[in-house]
């Protein structure tokens, strides 16, 4: 027991030290859901760009987090105006940042599944072209240990076998404004997405992905932390029509790479897809 | 002033009047009769929440003329000797054998109020809550504190490897099936045809899938409605007295729900779609419906995009 002293000691010290730069610069709003860390990821995320919470932005997410290795989320900023980057973030995560998303001709819409460790924050911020962040977000109640855990495919042990197996698929989607020429990209990839924290198993993620339309142009790219569950699935809204195909190119931190190609269907959009 | 470990707890608590009136909380249990000698205790048809003390499932309690039959023993050691002193005093007659129905938390854990010895379950279901039951133990305690003190994970002492079980002249058949889970018992009160199905039977609840095989859940339904019987005790949900409407009504939720969300992954929702999708008005009478299809979202879909969406990596570049 006498141990631990020192340990709450070092830890209040940190606190203090964490919280000392905060006050040097002009405060960040206060945080509608009172997390005890807003003040340090606003300083990591936002630095000195202006922040404002905005509902406007929707984060949307299930009512209950059924499976604490892979909680699903979608960050929605479309008809706000021109967004230059998202990002998905869960504030009591040891890897806060799962997603941080620059849509270049895509739709400001990204959806994917993430590890929640404990009761949490779960947030979208959304960058726009003048650089002011809009943030928006809620509590999710969940059962610890979904960044602690071992991946199911490492407790199988079959990940190597599936290791860079990609599916997908691409549908005509209607734009932001009803407008055509924007796709519906899902893609999911096998990959284990080793936090770090499990005993002997090191980090290793997939960290990278972009999608390029035919002629090469990149239609948006992010950079991907192990907080994304195993086996990431991945929703984008790229400009494509349908009949162009689509690349899907993501590299993890071993270096591999990943390439997909994905065609937009003829298809005109499912009754489910077009309620959307 | 030194602060203790103690006396820090102690403040908590003083600031947290809620959680101190949980503590020894009882359970309200009412046993209705539905059938000769058959009595139903209808759970709360709500997701396992502090304010029920995780008392969702229904039991049954049978009169025999060598004792009393339980079937389910709910979610806690509370609970399970709640129920041993309402049942006994219901028929009159001690407790002398319990069935668990599957290895699902909410049905089994109350087991810690009975002698292993007389308490019995299906083989799987025995290895299954072996596997798993720590792990539900943990979850159970986080969602529900203290109605959960005291409760320890204990396994059924009896395999059930015969059809029936004779207490006195009054026999239960037993049926052993799987679909909801990969073993599930379901019941027939001879003497009076009454149908105790465990959680192979939702009424007017939303089914719920952790560990659903949707296709033996299918043939575990057409075997159900197959054996000649008069009511019907779902494992959540109001007593069903025409014993074909809980059979219908969970056989129409999990074909809606495979083909709604194999529709879904084919449309290129993402599982927060999914989880958004309209639920037909002839489920609007249903508990928790919206609760458990985003449940379902999260067991069913990965599986579904593994099978439908395409293969799309290019191998040799």
């Amino acid at each position: 027991m006498k141990r631990r002293i020192p340990t709450l000691i070092l830890l209040c010290a940190g606190a203090l030290l964490a919280s000392a730069p905060a006050s040097a610069r002009a405060p960040y709003p206060d945080d509608p859901l009172a997390s005890p860390m807003w003040q340090a990821h606003a300083t990591t995320i936002f630095g000195d760009d202006p922040v404002r919470f905005d509902p406007r932005v929707k984060v949307a997410f299930p009512e209950i987090a059924e499976n604490q290795r892979s909680f699903p989320v979608a960050l929605d900023a479309r008809g706000i105006g021109p967004v230059k980057r998202m990002v998905i973030f869960a504030d009591l995560n040891p890897i806060p940042i799962a997603i941080d998303y620059r849509p270049k001709a895509a739709e400001p819409y990204i959806a994917t599944r993430i590890k929640l460790d404990q009761r949490t924050p779960v947030r979208g911020a959304v960058q726009l072209a003048d650089g002011q962040w809009l943030v928006s977000g809620g509590w999710v109640d969940a059962a610890g240990g979904g960044c602690s855990a071992p991946p199911v495919s490492r407790v199988k042990g079959d990940w190597a076998q599936h290791l860079g197996e990609m599916r997908g698929e691409a549908w005509p989607a209607p734009g932001a404004n009803g407008g055509g020429g924007v796709s519906r990209l899902r893609i999911t990839f096998r990959h284990p997405m080793d936090t770090g924290f499990v005993a002997n198993i090191p980090t290793y993620n997939i960290e990278a992905m972009e999608v390029r339309s035919a002629s090469g142009a990149v239609l948006g790219d992010m950079d991907i932390w192990a907080s994304v569950s195993e086996d990431p699935a991945i929703t984008l809204m790229p400009q494509a029509r349908a009949g162009e195909t689509l690349t899907v190119e993501g590299r993890d931190s071993n270096g591999r790479d990943y390439i997909a190609r994905v065609p937009v269907s003829q298809q005109s959009p499912m009754p489910l897809a077009a309620a959307r | 002033m030194i602060l203790s470990r103690r006396t820090m707890i102690g403040g908590l608590l003083a600031s947290m009047p809620v959680v101190a009136m949980a503590a020894n909380a009882e359970y309200k249990i009412a046993p209705v009769a539905v059938a000769d000698g058959v009595w139903m205790i209808h759970g709360d048809d709500a997701p396992i929440l502090p304010t029920n003390g995780g008392a969702i499932a229904n039991i049954a309690i049978i009169a025999t003329p060598a004792g009393t039959v339980l079937v389910d023993s709910g979610p806690s050691l509370r609970y399970g000797r709640a129920l041993k002193t309402v049942a006994e005093q219901v028929t009159g007659k001690p407790v002398i054998r319990v069935y668990v129905t599957h290895l699902h938390p909410d049905h089994g854990m109350g087991i810690a109020a009975f002698d292993p010895a007389i308490v019995a379950a299906l083989p799987q279901t025995i290895g299954d809550m072996q596997r798993d039951g720590r792990g539900f133990a943990d979850a159970m305690y986080r969602i529900l504190g203290d109605w959960m003190r005291g409760t320890e994970l204990l396994l059924p002492g009896r395999r059930i490897e015969q059809a029936s079980e004779d207490f006195g002249g009054r026999t239960l058949r037993l049926l052993p099936l799987s679909g909801h889970s990969a073993a599930d018992l379901a019941l027939l009160d001879e003497s009076t045809g009454t149908l105790i199905a465990g959680d192979l039977l939702f009424h007017d609840r939303a089914p719920s899938t952790p560990t659903a095989d949707l296709a033996k859940w299918r043939q575990s339904l057409d075997a159900l409605k197959a054996v000649p019987h008069h009511g019907a005790i779902p494992g959540h949900g109001p007593f069903d007295p025409s014993g074909g409407a809980a059979i219908a009504q969970t056989r129409d939720w999990i074909d809606w729900l495979e083909a709604s969300l194999t529709e879904a992954v084919k449309s290129g929702l993402d599982m927060v779609e999914a989880g958004n999708i309209d639920i037909p008005p002839r489920f609007a009478g249903m508990a928790a419906a919206r609760y458990e299809l985003q449940r379902s979202v999260s067991h069913l879909y990965p599986g579904l995009e593994a099978a439908l969406l395409p293969r799309v990596d290019i191998q040799d570049r």
